[in-house]
């Protein structure tokens, strides 16, 4: 298991190069640069930037220098808030990023595999068709709907919650933007949770706990739920990559300072260091998620063997 | 044998019920029948024929849409009408089930140790160590060995065999008045069949449980049952004793039935017959894992080092139980699979042949599946389906010429022509596997691989199949690989018979010589196997 993990995370670091080689290349791939903004600068500053920032050199020597840096862990300076490195941008947001994404995924997980495990223990009954109406609405209807209704109701009207802001990670700043994260999240797991736990209810070995006189308990906790997780654990671990690397919208509409909103603003600004340092980190993240998925599905799942 | 008449479970004008998208199936329509303590009972009946229903209804197994009417009563109580926690108290403690899939049929996330433990804690209240205790009896009792290391194990890590002991060890671990044993060996090799009878028939000696056996093997009815039912469409149409039933069966069905069993034998072709297909040292390595971080991968020898030779007018029957690789020599020698050796069609060597060398002579070289139900495209009408190989190989054909070509191959195989415009699933599985032979007979073939081409089907079905065959080979003067693992069809139908393990070829000869006076010991066991479950046959 060990030189399971250690060949994984050796094969991680070409994946990523990869990464960061196309991801270097596109994004100067596309026209303008990090200081042609619709109120030019003059010529004269923007020669004297572009020479700062080493902008002028060949591409390919620019290309090196960014990996040796990368190297050295020195993910360069921000062109547009010139203030701050790449590196002090995410060691800021990120912390805040993760507490709201690790939240709203084990939130989504909890919540939605109780409700997929009802609906199906209630198949094509009312219990179900309640479930599964709600997940429906919930997976269809966007989170820049949902944010605001919750501002409005739990902020405005009711007093409640605080409408938005970060306020140093106090507890009730951080309802609103989780929820907000966690219900569509629900939404697919518990519908995902039914169909597995419907098929698993159906299997073979199933029935033999049945005929055995196994408690309901035993057969649907033990037996049939365990079996049911699996495709759970599949999707948690991707899932998990976009949720704890932050989310645009939420961020923008609850006013929380974490690294999602980098994402559009640096491609939109062609701040090609800050777009580079996204691509970076949400990529370690969907590396390390998978791999701790296969870990997971080694636990969950003795037929699952690596060496 | 002194066996107490009480009845402990009499099922009465049971009804089982389906809703399903295409209206209400009756599946079981008022049955009576009842299991005196001690006695084996079996209910035989063909697929579809209710008998696994009647007894899902009676455990309460019945899939979510499933509705039984009527009253199971065991000991005075109706099972029918007891609470989910009183049915728990019975079921798996006084009346329990082994199942035909024994794949599948245990978890494959705990060790069996823990699933043996569990009804034992369930119903009993033991502590872990005294169930652990009990469970590695259990394991004894039903002779697995190394029983100590078993406990530790996952289903995965067993065979067939084993994990069906292991089902009957869960099954027996309270010690049960009623055993239902639902196709127990069907999925089995025969002689691991033979092996999980045997023991089945000690452990009723030894503990004394009535047992049900649902079958369609009228071998294991006649070996082991004291009382049969037989069942047709849902209702029961002849019951009595199992010398009764047999001597003087009094049902036109039970008769076909009983009658099933494929006789006859083939006479070998002249010597001087042509030899169409000549595999020599004939090889397929299989190279399973393996990489650039992984190491050097495993390589698994399927077939090893075979040859035959297969004249024309001839049936070699290539027989072993499953992994052997019959199935792999079979693809192997009509080139769907790279080997190494030497392979000579009719005059052509195509050891080397690649897919374009191939094609012209696919034709002649045909193949037929086990599978009736996936082997056929559900989205191709049966006319589409016989007539696409005539595409490639006569492209010249119109479209009325071929139409022309399915009717005659219909017509040979049996089927209504009229039917060439439906599709595959409304289609029976004898149907579909008759459809699949139109489809290699359409090309006019020289040989064609049939590969377990019965085994899917019902007993009165696969003697039609056989005969079918039988005739289509006098008729075009064919010759036939059969890969089989049932002796009996085998035997009808083969007059060479090549006996395979583990790649090699263990033993071969003329039918009646390997059926008559096995030479190696592995052909004895299987034959012996064979033999004992079908010792009963009437002529």
């Amino acid at each position: 298991m060990l030189l399971y993990v250690i060949r994984r995370l050796l094969t991680a670091i070409p994946t990523l190069f990869v990464i960061v080689t196309l991801a270097f290349f596109l994004i100067r791939v596309a026209p303008g640069g990090p200081f042609n903004q619709e109120r030019g600068l003059s010529p004269e500053i923007r020669a004297n930037l572009e020479a700062q920032f080493g902008l002028n050199d060949p591409l390919w020597l620019q290309y090196f220098n960014y990996l040796k840096n990368l190297l050295h862990g020195n993910f360069g300076p921000s062109y547009n808030l010139p203030d701050f490195t790449v590196g002090e941008l995410f060691a800021k947001g990120l912390p805040i990023s993760i507490q709201i994404g690790a939240a709203a995924l084990i939130l989504a997980v909890l919540v939605g595999s109780t409700l997929g495990i009802i609906a199906a223990l209630n198949q094509n009954r009312i219990g179900d068709y309640a479930v599964i109406a709600t997940a429906t609405a919930g997976s269809t209807i966007p989170t820049f709907v949902i944010a605001p209704v919750i501002q409005l109701l739990f902020g405005l009207t009711w007093h409640l919650l605080p409408i938005g802001g970060w306020n140093d990670g106090a507890f009730l700043n951080k309802i609103g933007p989780v929820l907000t994260l966690a219900l569509p999240q629900i939404a697919i797991v518990a519908r995902l949770m039914r169909g597995s736990m419907i098929e698993s209810l159906r299997s073979h070995h199933i029935r033999t706990a049945r005929a055995l006189g196994l408690s309901g308990w035993s057969v649907v906790v033990k037996h049939a739920l365990r079996g049911a997780m699996l495709p759970i654990i599949s999707y948690a671990g991707p899932a998990a990559a976009a949720l704890l690397t932050g989310s645009i919208i939420v961020e923008t509409i609850f006013a929380i300072p974490g690294v999602g909103r980098y994402f559009v603003d640096a491609a939109l600004n062609r701040d090609y260091t800050l777009v580079m340092g996204t691509v970076v980190v949400i990529a370690i993240f969907t590396i390390l998620f998978n791999l701790i998925v296969d870990i997971l599905y080694a636990f969950a799942d003795p037929r699952v063997r690596y060496d | 044998m002194e066996k107490p008449a009480e009845p402990i479970l009499s099922v009465k004008d049971l009804h089982v019920r389906f809703r399903t998208l295409d209206g209400e199936v009756h599946a079981v329509k008022g049955i009576n029948l009842h299991v005196n303590a001690g006695e084996t009972v079996a209910i035989v009946g063909e697929s579809g024929s209710g008998k696994s229903q009647t007894m899902m209804a009676a455990m309460k197994l019945l899939a979510s849409n499933g509705e039984a009417t009527g009253s199971v009563d065991y000991r005075g109580r109706n099972l029918l009408a007891l609470t989910k926690s009183e049915l728990n108290a019975v079921r798996g403690r006084k009346i329990t089930m082994i199942f035909q899939e024994p794949m599948t049929s245990l978890d494959p996330l705990y060790t069996i140790g823990n699933q043996l433990m569990e009804p034992i804690r369930r119903h009993r209240r033991l502590s872990a160590a005294e169930a652990r205790k009990e469970a590695l009896r259990l394991l004894e009792l039903v002779k697995i060995p190394d029983p100590e290391r078993r406990m530790r194990s996952y289903p995965y890590e067993m065979s067939g065999g084993q994990r069906q002991r292991v089902m009957i060890a869960m099954a027996l671990a309270n010690n049960p008045d009623i055993l239902i044993a639902d196709e127990p060996t069907t999925a089995l090799d025969v002689t691991v069949q033979a092996q999980i009878l045997e023991l089945l028939a000690e452990l009723q000696r030894t503990l004394g449980m009535a047992i049900v056996f649902i079958t369609h093997d009228l071998g294991i009815v006649r070996r082991f049952a004291d009382r049969v039912y037989v069942m047709r469409y849902g209702e029961i149409v002849e019951e009595g004793s199992t010398e009764a039933l047999f001597s003087a069966p009094k049902e036109a069905y039970t008769k076909m039935l009983l009658a099933a069993e494929p006789t006859g034998r083939k006479a070998p072709p002249p010597d001087t017959a042509p030899i169409l297909l000549d595999g020599r040292n004939v090889e397929v390595v299989f190279r399973i894992g393996g990489g650039l971080l992984a190491g050097p991968p495993l390589l698994l020898r399927a077939v090893d080092c075979i040859s035959l030779a297969l004249r024309k007018g001839q049936t070699i029957g290539i027989v072993g139980e499953s992994g052997s690789g019959k199935s792999t020599l079979g693809r192997a020698l009509l080139r769907l699979l790279p080997s190494e050796g030497a392979i000579r069609f009719d005059t052509h060597d195509i050891s080397k042949a690649d897919r374009e060398q191939m094609r012209p002579l696919r034709r002649e070289m045909q193949l037929v599946f086990q599978d009736p139900f996936g082997s056929l495209s559900p989205r191709m009408t049966i006319g589409q389906v016989i007539t696409e190989g005539l595409l490639v190989h006569e492209p010249g054909l119109s479209a009325k010429e071929r139409d022309r070509r399915a009717v005659e191959a219909l017509n040979e195989v049996g089927l209504d022509p009229a039917m060439r415009n439906r599709y595959a699933h409304e289609f029976s599985g004898g149907q579909r596997q008759r459809i699949a032979i139109a489809r290699a007979m359409i090309l006019k073939p020289k040989v064609v691989v049939l590969d377990e081409p019965t085994s899917a089907l019902d007993r009165s079905v696969q003697k039609q199949i056989v005969d079918l065959l039988r005739k289509l080979q006098a008729d075009h003067e064919l010759s036939y690989l059969f890969i089989s693992h049932d002796l009996a069809v085998v035997r009808a139908m083969a007059d060479y018979i090549i006996v395979m393990k583990q790649g090699k070829i263990v033993e071969e000869g003329p039918t009646e010589e390997i059926f008559d006076n096995p030479r190696e010991v592995y052909t004895q066991t299987l034959m012996a196997a064979a033999i004992d479950v079908t010792r009963f046959r009437v002529a």
